[in-house]
């Protein structure tokens, strides 16, 4: 497959307090085998080497599961391939010489530090209030004191490997933290070890999530389609359900 | 306890409530107005005689206007706070796979609104002795209002919108109630869907059988 280019239009924020504004840039030489995250390396690089400014983003592992990179491509967080993450975006997924419009989350929960890195400490902050089960440390516990089915081992599972990168809150029209917190409150309401502290844990972590300004559940369903992880709306009927039985 | 009356989950769960009973009102009210599809005025008449009259009506009617009115402040509320959630729009709009209807529930409601102000206006006002017009003759007045192209252009328009908001609405109390799983939520999509569409289309074929056949 040759080559290809793309017309790109960036949002540019010097910091937190400054206005932003888009800018296009012109880019070709791109492999169509490279990731999303490494085409914008591509960038940076013909930046820094014109003595610009590169464009600031997030990233850590590159492989889907830290959830640090997050950009709304397009209109639609982490771009148009269900259940990708940006930095497993392949650019063959895109059309030569397509134009692609990348912003950062917009949430007031979520405030540009800046160009498309976004403070996502807000959900930090949900964790801290509840997002956990309190332990006695000391000498693992034998395996199979507590004896769990597999169904129910695999739907926490399928809860825990949310990965808090925020596209349920950019994707929501009323930028809803919801899914993530239902799937914070899902993997241990579903597990024996996490009913010893769940009404504390869903009523605080309800008040903590609406004490950071996200906005309130529609049942539109747009997190979960745009789950890079594939979350259901399931969890937040079991935070509804879970948050019920704690008052 | 503010915390917990206001929390995000607490105001959709009274929405949700709300707008169930409000669901079962209804069919009650499109019960009573097919018989406007008789000649003989007399049932219509003595069926809104009795909902204006009967003592547990009436504490039903107080608790109906108050659900409505709960409805609509959380309805605007829930809002007005989601819309400042963002404050920054994006550039290019969300084109995440989601219903239509789910995202206009505030346009839908709101026309709702309106045409239920205008209904009171009609009908109700005379019952109160707001406005003039016999309480005890609402089948002349609504046969005369169907008469009228605009007022019956109107009439369908809010109701196919009232079809939208239903639509989502019955679907979305489920799972703000918490009852979501894999084999009902299917179950109750599709029962929403025929609600919302029956029950509007039942309202809607009054005035167009009055026209076509009276």
């Amino acid at each position: 497959m040759p080559d290809m280019k793309f017309k790109l239009k960036i949002w540019r924020q010097k910091n937190e307090k400054t206005k932003g504004s888009f800018v296009s840039y012109d880019l070709d030489n791109v492999s169509p085998d490279m990731s999303f995250l490494e085409m914008l390396d591509a960038l940076n690089k013909r930046l820094v080497e014109s003595g610009k400014e590169p464009v600031a983003f997030d990233h850590d592992c590159r492989e889907g599961i830290c959830g640090s990179c997050g950009m709304y491509i397009n209109g639609l967080p982490h771009g148009p391939v269900p259940g990708l993450t940006t930095c497993h975006l392949a650019m063959r997924y895109f059309n030569d010489g397509d134009s692609i419009t990348i912003e950062p989350w917009r949430a007031k929960a979520f405030p540009v530090i800046k160009d498309l890195i976004v403070d996502r400490s807000a959900f930090d902050r949900i964790q801290v209030a509840g997002g956990f089960i309190s332990v006695t440390a000391g000498a693992a516990s034998e395996a199979n004191a507590i004896l769990i089915t597999k169904t129910k081992s695999d739907e926490a599972f399928d809860s825990a490997i949310c990965i808090g990168c925020g596209a349920c809150v950019a994707s929501c029209k009323n930028a809803s933290a919801m899914l993530f917190v239902s799937a914070k409150i899902s993997q241990f309401a579903l597990l024996p070890q996490g009913h010893v502290e769940a009404k504390a844990r869903v009523r605080a972590m309800v008040q903590e999530m609406d004490r950071q300004g996200f906005g309130n559940c529609s049942n539109t369903g747009a997190c979960e389609a745009r789950c890079p992880k594939q979350i259901k709306l399931t969890n937040i009927a079991r935070l509804n359900r879970e948050y019920y039985k704690a008052y | 306890m503010n915390k917990i009356l206001f929390s995000a989950v607490s105001k959709k769960f009274v929405m949700a409530l709300a707008g169930l009973f409000l669901l079962l009102f209804l069919p009650v009210h499109l019960g009573i107005n097919l018989m406007l599809l008789k000649d003989d005025p007399q049932p219509f008449n003595s069926a809104a005689h009795f909902m204006a009259t009967f003592p547990l009506v009436k504490v039903v009617e107080v608790l109906l206007f108050l659900t409505i009115l709960i409805h609509v402040v959380y309805g605007i509320t829930l809002q007005i706070q989601n819309w400042l959630s963002r404050p920054v729009r994006y550039e290019v709009s969300n084109r995440a796979e989601t219903s239509a209807f789910s995202r206009f529930m505030i346009w839908t409601g709101g026309s709702v609104l309106i045409f239920l102000i205008i209904h009171f206006f009609n009908f109700y006002f005379i019952k109160l002795g707001l406005v003039e017009g016999d309480p005890e003759n609402f089948y002349a007045i609504a046969w005369q209002l169907f008469t009228i192209p605009g007022y019956v252009i109107l009439y369908w328009v809010c109701f196919i919108l009232l079809g939208f908001h239903l639509f989502h609405a019955l679907q979305s109390a489920f799972q703000t109630l918490g009852l979501n799983n894999d084999f009902w939520t299917p179950v109750i999509k599709g029962l929403s869907l025929i609600y919302a569409i029956v029950v509007p289309l039942g309202f809607a074929v009054i005035p167009l059988v009055i026209w076509l056949i009276k």
